[in-house]
């Protein structure tokens, strides 16, 4: 019987803290889906009719596949030549001997951690007299520095796993220390770089303060960027928000519903194990 | 003979090699961190407004930190900043540490309920801030819905009141960071043997004792990562003053990194603002070297 009332318990605290973590996100999502009318409703309607109609207008009025397209390129484009570096570095730092190792790492994690303010400024001006305002590589090399140390931690911690004698048997068929990485090492750690490409993307496609900075014009803008600035004439347009913020939401909720393993272990990796 | 020449050619390739694979992360890490950093030490001891290039960027010493002690919203944002950090940073480690203990029970639909806490994780700093926002609307907002029902006349404008706007700020903080520390500190859970509370169990000891002597002492290096990520990460807040409040009502929950931005990039003041810059690099680095000394080699002595 006591059993049973702590097993009761136990649900009724998983359902309180799933509730608690997506209550918020489902009221906007109800918001997204209500009639203009329904929306300025006081006391708020609790049931919306599901109109699409705020996401036809995001659409329309507020070009919200143009941020879509933008993010998109953005976040893509970063994490490909984020992973690239990562499994270089993740490499040497894993399996190589070199000096001052703890040292690297060390410094790398310093780099994930200070606030952008403390760079802000200068990568500003940098970006000014390359005449890379309002580009997107202005915004994918800094996101490039600063998943960096993210994806080289990750990946580092895979190679490791690995078994020694890999690459001297590779080399014993011929192929050199490039090859013995691209063809052999990255492929048995497929999991580990599919886990930082996750982690990864979702930082740039998430990142909101250096696109802020350097993409002033709307045409080259992404989502969070878009999302923040939304404004109408005379109210603020909380239909086409919600509806904007569940376009930008739905990868990556459709992610960690797939992946949340993976993005567990990923987040996890390096910072415990020691 | 031959042999050892081989080796030594051998282990210098190596050197070339690893070299090589290191200094494409090398280059960004120096261009766009290294050098900023430097250079905002550089720009703080000028006088660089960018809406009159004109003027130049005249050497003015320490002029611009002089000018910082006496600014009053730059202090009043440093109070605020560090109240938000020591807030939000206790709150979520204790509720990060609540839902780990829950999340590493083996249990049915576990990997569903996992999924649904990472949802705050995953979704962008800008919609979680707009969706708070709204909840915390003077008209339509859920909040007053849920306070006064159809009252109306009791609804309140929340965001527009100093002390409200700032715990709404860090309500919304909370509510998106906790399952970040949550899984952390179920990754220190599950390295402790089931055999140890087993044991426990046998010789009597009831639940808040083996939480007590076994779960929170083992753990400890998980909390103090926690802690030290959540303490860096809470350091920047950027976004959700950004959004929901723009520093406002009356600087109530204006904090440094939006008082940089609004000085270097809203009115332009390149030189002051990266004087902010400068200490909050400062003061993160003073805090990140105090962890460290605490978490002692754990964190630095990489062994994968």
């Amino acid at each position: 019987m006591k059993q049973k009332i702590n097993h009761t318990c136990f649900y009724a605290l998983v359902f309180v803290v799933v509730f608690l973590s997506l209550l918020p996100y489902l009221w906007f999502l109800n918001t997204s889906l209500k009639t203009p009318i329904e929306i300025t409703a006081i006391p708020p309607k609790l049931f919306p009719s599901g109109s699409l109609e705020f996401y036809i207008s995001a659409i329309k009025e507020y070009n919200l596949m143009h941020f879509v397209k933008n993010s998109t390129i953005v976040a893509s484009l970063t994490t490909v030549i984020t992973i690239f570096i990562s499994i270089c570095a993740g490499y040497a730092l894993a399996r190589l001997r070199i000096r001052y190792k703890g040292f690297i790492m060390g410094s790398l994690l310093l780099v994930s951690m200070f606030p952008q303010i403390s760079i802000a400024g200068p990568v500003w001006r940098i970006m000014q007299s390359l005449g890379w305002l309002n580009t997107y590589q202005g915004v994918i090399f800094p996101y490039v520095t600063l998943t960096l140390p993210l994806g080289v931690w990750i990946l580092a911690s895979f190679f490791k796993e690995l078994p020694e004698e890999l690459e001297d048997a590779a080399r014993v068929d011929g192929c050199s220390h490039f090859q013995a990485l691209f063809k052999i090492i990255v492929p048995l750690s497929a999991p580990g770089v599919f886990t930082a490409t996750i982690l990864v993307f979702i930082y740039a496609w998430n990142e909101f303060f250096f696109a802020l900075l350097i993409l002033t014009e709307k045409k080259y803008q992404t989502l969070p960027v878009g999302i923040a600035l939304f404004q109408g004439q005379y109210e603020i347009p909380w239909g086409e928000i919600a509806a904007a913020s569940t376009v930008a939401t739905i990868p990556l909720v459709l992610l960690v519903f797939f992946f949340q393993k993976k993005i567990i272990r990923g987040l996890s990796a390096g910072a415990i194990k020691g | 003979m031959k042999n050892i020449i081989r080796i030594r050619s051998l282990t210098r390739r190596e050197k070339v090699f690893a070299f090589l694979l290191l200094l494409p992360c090398f280059s960004f890490v120096a261009t766009f961190a290294f050098y900023p950093i430097l250079n905002s030490f550089y720009l703080s001891l000028h006088n660089i407004i960018l809406t009159f290039p004109g003027l130049g960027q005249p050497f003015v010493g320490f002029e611009n930190y002089k000018n910082l002690i006496q600014d009053k919203v730059a202090i009043h944002s440093l109070t605020n900043t560090i109240i938000f950090v020591i807030i939000t940073v206790m709150l979520e480690v204790f509720c990060g540490l609540i839902i780990a203990l829950i999340i590493n029970r083996q249990f049915r639909a576990r990997g569903w309920v996992r999924a649904a806490i990472l949802v705050p994780w995953a979704i962008p700093t800008v919609v979680a801030s707009q969706m708070w926002r709204f909840i915390f609307n003077d008209n339509y907002g859920f909040f007053n819905f849920i306070l006064f029902g159809s009252n109306v006349a009791a609804y309140r404008a929340w965001l527009a009141e100093p002390l409200f706007a700032f715990s709404a700020i860090m309500l919304a903080d909370i509510w998106k960071t906790s399952p970040f520390a949550a899984l952390i500190i179920l990754a220190g859970l599950q390295t402790i043997p089931d055999d140890l509370y087993e044991s426990a169990k046998i010789e009597g000891a009831n639940a808040w004792q083996r939480f007590k002597k076994i779960t929170l002492p083992l753990i400890k290096p998980a909390l103090l990562i926690a802690l030290l990520f959540r303490t860096m990460d809470a350091f920047r807040v950027f976004d959700l003053v950004f959004v929901m409040t723009q520093g406002g009502p009356a600087d109530a929950t204006n904090v440094l990194q939006f008082y940089g931005y609004k000085k270097i990039f809203a009115e332009g003041f390149m030189g002051y603002g990266s004087t902010i810059s400068v200490i909050v690099f400062l003061i993160t680095f003073l805090i990140c070297l105090f962890y460290i000394r605490v978490i002692g080699t754990r964190l630095f002595q990489y062994r994968g």
